[in-house]
C-alpha cells in the first residue's frame, strides 16, 4: 500500500499552537485552524494537498511526535555515487 | 519504501517518567527552542547508534526534566555542575558518550568554573549550550548572556553594562582553550539555521564517538515566555537582536588535524580506594564498645531552624558522635529546589544496623530552633517522640500534639550568657542528648575538644554544654 504523493500528518492532541510549522512551510500548505484541543490551543492543520515532503515543518515543530512527514518514494540512484 | 520523518528513535515512545496525563507532549512552553534542540539530539543519537552508551547530564533550568524524553542514560546534576558530573561519567565509563546539556544561567553564571576547566582538560563530552539569554525556569531573570538594555525581571530598566558587565560570549572563550576540538555557535531560528544546528550537533557527537574529546555547540534559542513574546516573533528577535552580538560561526574545528585520543581504561580497585581514604583503619575517638552498639536504639533526628543558627553543624556534630562510636550514620542537609537562604534543616540517622534511607520522614526527635520549623516539622514526629524547642524564639507551648514530649530550652539565653551566641546549636544538641540518653553528654564534650580548632571556642562551647545539662537536669530529669 504505497503512497505516491508526499503528505504531512499533525496530531491535534499533541499540538501547542505555536505556529512555528506554519511559518516555515515553503508551500504555504499549513494553517492555524479554529479547532481547539484539550489543552485549549488552536491547532495547526494541513490544507490537504500541496505538500512536497520537504520536512521543514518537522524540524520547526518543538514537540517530539506531533508532526510526521511522509516523503516521496526514494528513487534509487543507479550504481553511481 | 516511503521515507518517513517522524518522532526520532532517540526519544522514548511514551514519556512514562513524566507525571500527569499527557505522556506524548513535553513540559515546555509552546514554541520553546529547547524542544527543537531536543529533537535534533534525539535524531543524532539514533542515527549515530549511540543511544545505548550515551549518558545525558541534565542541568538545573527548564531542561532539568530532560530525562523524561531521551532514550539514554541520565544523571540530573546540581546547578552548573553538569560538566563536573560529565567528567566523572566519562572517565569511569571509557567508550561512553557524555552529553552535558546546559542553559546560559547554568553554564555561564553558577557553573562558569566547571565548564571552563572541563573544556580545558578536554574531557570526553559534548556540551550542548542553549543560550536563550535569560533564566527561563525561575521566571525570566537576567543571565550572563542577557543583552545590553534587555528588560528582565531583575533588570526592569534594561541591563546596564556598567553595573552588570557585558553579555558573555562563551563560545569565543571556550575556543581560546587548546583542548576543545570543535566549537560552533548556531541558532534554531529558521530551517536554514536549524539545519546548520543539526549538522553541528551531529559533527560534535561523531567527534566524541571517534575519540576526539571535548566539543561545544552553542545554540541561540528562544524563550517566548521569559521574553514575553509570541514564538514566531521570539525567533525573529534572535535574528535581529542576538545574532549581531553573538555571531553564528564555527570558532574551531580541529577534527581533521588531530588524531583520536587513546581511551584510558580505569580499573578501580575497591580495596585500594578504601586504603587511600583510610577507612580501613579502625581509628575512633571513642574506644569500641560492642555492648553500647548492640543496645543502641535507632535515632531519626531532624534539626531545623533559620540559616545562621548552626543547624547543619549541629547535625554533623551528632553524625560524628555516631561515627566515632562505630554506629552507622547518615547526615543529609535539605534545601528546597531553590535555595534562597532562610530556613535550613538536616536529617540524621544513627543505627547499629545498615541505614536504608538517609531521609527522616518520621522523626524520633525534632530539634526546632525557631517557630516555622516547629510548625512545619512538629507533625512529623513519631508518637512518643521528643521535640526540643528553642524557647528563646518560640513563644508559648506547643499544643498541636499531646503524644510527644516537649523540652523548652532557652537556647539563645544560655549561649548569650556565656558570650557565644553561635553556640545555641550546642545547647540544642545537649538538651537532646541529656534527655534521650542516646549518648553521654561527656562524649559531646570530648568530641568538641577533638574537633574544634580554636581553644577559646572550645571552652565557651563546653560551658554552654554544661549549663544546658544543668538546666535539663533541674527542669526535666529527677
Ligand atoms: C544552587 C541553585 N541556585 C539557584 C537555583 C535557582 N535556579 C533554578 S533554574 C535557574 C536558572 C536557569 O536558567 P538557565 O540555565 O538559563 O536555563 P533555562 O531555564 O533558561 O533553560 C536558577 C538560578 C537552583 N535551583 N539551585
Ligand atoms: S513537509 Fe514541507 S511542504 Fe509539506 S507541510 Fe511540511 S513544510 Fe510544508
Ligand atoms: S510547530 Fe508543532 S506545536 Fe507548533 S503549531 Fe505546528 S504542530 Fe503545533
Ligand atoms: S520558560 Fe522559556 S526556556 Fe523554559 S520552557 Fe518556557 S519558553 Fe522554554
Amino acid at each position: 500500500m504505497e503512497e505516491k504523493t508526499p503528505r504531512v500528518e499533525i496530531i491535534p492532541e499533541q499540538c501547542k499552537g505555536c505556529e512555528l510549522c506554519v511559518v516555515e512551510c515553503p508551500q504555504d500548505v499549513l494553517f492555524m485552524s479554529k479547532k481547539i484541543n484539550q489543552f485549549g490551543y488552536m491547532v495547526a492543520e494541513y490544507k490537504g494537498d500541496g505538500c512536497t515532503g520537504c520536512g521543514f515543518c518537522f524540524y520547526a515543530c518543538p514537540e517530539p511526535g506531533t508532526i510526521t512527514v511522509y516523503k516521496k518514494k526514494r528513487v534509487k540512484k543507479e550504481a553511481s555515487a | 519504501m516511503q521515507e518517513v520523518l517522524g518522532k526520532p528513535e532517540g526519544f522514548v515512545d511514551n514519556f512514562v517518567r513524566k507525571p500527569g496525563d499527557y505522556p506524548k507532549v513535553t513540559h515546555y512552553c509552546p514554541g520553546c527552542g529547547h524542544g527543537r534542540v531536543h529533537k535534533l539530539i534525539a535524531e543524532a543519537m539514533a542515527d549515530l547508534e549511540i543511544s545505548d552508551k550515551t549518558v545525558l547530564i541534565s542541568p538545573v533550568g527548564c531542561t532539568v526534566f530532560a530525562y523524561y524524553y531521551f532514550d539514554c542514560g541520565n544523571i540530573q546534576s546540581a546547578h552548573g555542575r553538569a560538566p563536573a558530573v560529565g567528567t566523572g561519567v566519562g572517565r569511569s565509563n571509557p567508550g561512553s558518550i557524555t552529553i552535558s546539556y546546559q542553559g546560559d544561567g547554568d553554564l555561564g553564571a553558577i557553573g562558569t568554573a566547571e565548564i571552563i576547566h572541563a573544556a580545558n582538560r578536554g574531557e570526553n563530552m559534548t556540551v550542548i549550550f542553549v543560550n536563550n539569554g535569560i533564566y527561563g525556569m525561575t521566571g525570566g531573570q537576567m543571565a550572563p548572556t542577557t543583552l545590553e538594555g534587555q528588560v528582565t525581571t531583575t533588570t526592569p530598566t534594561g541591563r546596564d553594562i556598567d553595573e552588570a558587565g557585558h553579555p558573555m560570549r562563551m563560545s569565543e572563550m571556550i575556543a581560546t582553550l587548546e583542548a576543545p576540538v570543535f566549537v560552533e555557535r548556531t541558532a534554531v531560528t529558521d530551517t536554514k539555521n536549524i539545519m546548520k544546528t543539526r549538522k553541528a550537533i551531529r559533527k560534535a557527537l561523531k567527534s566524541q564517538k571517534d575519540g576526539y574529546g571535548f566539543s561545544f555547540v552553542e545554540i541561540l534559542s528562544s524563550c517566548p515566555i521569559g521574553w514575553k513574546m509570541k514564538p514566531v516573533a521570539a525567533n525573529q528577535r534572535i535574528t535581529d537582536e542576538m545574532v549581531p552580538y553573538f555571531p553564528l560561526k564555527n570558532f574551531k574545528d580541529e577534527i581533521e588535524n588531530r588524531s583520536p585520543r587513546p581511551t584510558k581504561t580505569v580499573d578501580p580497585d575497591p580495596n585500594k580506594i578504601i586504603e587511600v581514604l583510610g577507612v580501613d583503619k579502625d581509628e575512633r575517638l571513642f574506644k569500641k564498645d560492642q555492648s553500647f552498639i548492640d543496645n543502641f536504639k535507632d535515632q531519626h533526628v531532624r534539626i531545623a531552624g533559620f540559616g545562621g543558627q548552626g543547624v547543619l553543624l549541629a547535625g554533623t556534630t551528632l553524625g560524628y558522635l555516631g561515627m566515632e562510636t562505630g554506629l552507622n550514620t547518615t547526615w543529609l542537609p535539605s534545601y528546597g529546589p531553590e535555595m534562597r537562604g532562610g530556613t535550613a534543616n538536616c536529617h540524621i540517622v544513627l543505627s547499629n544496623k545498615e541505614v536504608g534511607s538517609p531521609l527522616v520522614e518520621k522523626a524520633s526527635t525534632l530539634i526546632a530552633m525557631n517557630q516555622p520549623s516547629l510548625n512545619e516539622f512538629g507533625v512529623t514526629v513519631k508518637p512518643g517522640g521528643l521535640i526540643v524547642i528553642n524557647s528563646s524564639t518560640v513563644e508559648g507551648k506547643y499544643t498541636e500534639r499531646d503524644d510527644v514530649t516537649c523540652l523548652y530550652i532557652p537556647m539563645n539565653e544560655i549561649a548569650e550568657s556565656l558570650g557565644v551566641m553561635q553556640a545555641a546549636n550546642m545547647a540544642a544538641l545537649t538538651a537532646y542528648l541529656a534527655y534521650s540518653k542516646a549518648f553521654d553528654v561527656d562524649m559531646l564534650t570530648s568530641l568538641i575538644k577533638a574537633n574544634f580548632k580554636k581553644k577559646t571556642l572550645i571552652e565557651k562551647n563546653v560551658a554552654v554544654i554544661q549549663k544546658t545539662y544543668e538546666y535539663v537536669k533541674e527542669n526535666y530529669l529527677n
